[in-house]
């Protein structure tokens, strides 16, 4: 599960994070600006941004004395991350089944 | 038919069982192993089907009856080799221009034992609807969201 944990996904599972992601969509905007438009405290928006760049959905750039949150246009790398979990689980599945279907096949044998 | 470039994942794992086998339970036995939570037609998943020949298409049969395309089979080489188109839009709905090509190769490594090797390949298709979907609309992310949402919660 780890791996799945730190995907985009996972990251925009949380409604806070999905509000916070789709007001950056919108315009690029540093922890303060966030922290005066939302209900949550600067130290919980930091902690959002921290999830999402991790999972690659945001980067931040130095504007003077703060730091400015972008989403990735791309977000192609999300993209993957997602397959690449979806990939991993729906193979574990399919082992379990090849081998299951064996099982049976030579028990009627 | 490999594209140069694209974003891809690949994934391999062995089963302990035939090439043979490996291939007929990934394609005839697909329903059997498909993750359930993992489809986008509005009722129940009933069953995966993929069709056993090339241009076969690649859909979900709901409980309620309605059918959704997911793709198609573009390469039918049993049993060493298969390739799906996966057309699975960013807002989960079946999109024909869209394509991303999952190759699943089935290599024998004995008499009872199979490498599976997998290929999802071209996921940069997906940034370029992104990037089109929001010249067109501001409103091109939330789809998106919805769908990323979504597939978190039936996770």
């Amino acid at each position: 599960m780890d791996a799945y944990q730190q995907t985009a996904l996972q990251a925009l599972g949380d409604p806070t994070r999905r509000e916070i992601f789709e007001r950056l969509t919108r315009s690029p905007l540093a922890v303060g600006q966030l922290a005066d438009e939302l209900p949550v405290s600067r130290p919980a928006v930091s902690q959002h941004l921290k999830v999402l760049k991790e999972a690659g959905l945001v980067f931040d750039r130095p504007a003077g004395t703060r730091r400015v949150y972008h989403v990735d246009p791309q977000a192609v790398a999300a993209l993957r991350e997602y397959f690449d979990a979806f990939w991993g689980q729906a193979l574990k599945s399919f082992q379990s089944a090849a081998k299951a279907h064996d099982d049976h096949h030579q028990k009627e044998t | 038919m490999t594209p140069a470039h694209g974003a891809a994942v690949r994934h391999s794992i062995t089963v302990d069982t035939s090439q043979e086998n490996a291939f007929a339970t990934f394609t005839s036995g697909h329903n059997r192993w498909w993750p359930r939570d993992h489809h986008i037609g509005g009722a129940e998943l009933e069953e995966a089907v993929i069709e056993g020949h090339e241009g076969g298409r690649w859909y979900e049969r709901d409980v309620d009856g309605t059918q959704c395309d997911w793709g198609k089979v573009l390469v039918w080489d049993p049993p060493s080799r298969l390739v799906l188109a996966w057309q699975i839009s960013g807002e989960w709905a079946y999109d024909a221009d869209l394509l991303t090509e999952v190759e699943v190769r089935f290599i024998p490594e004995g008499p009872e034992r199979t490498r599976v090797e997998l290929e999802h390949r071209g996921l940069d298709a997906y940034g370029d609807g992104m990037d089109q979907m929001r010249e067109q609309f501001d409103s091109g992310w939330p789809g998106i969201l919805q769908g990323f949402a979504a597939a978190a919660a039936a996770t």
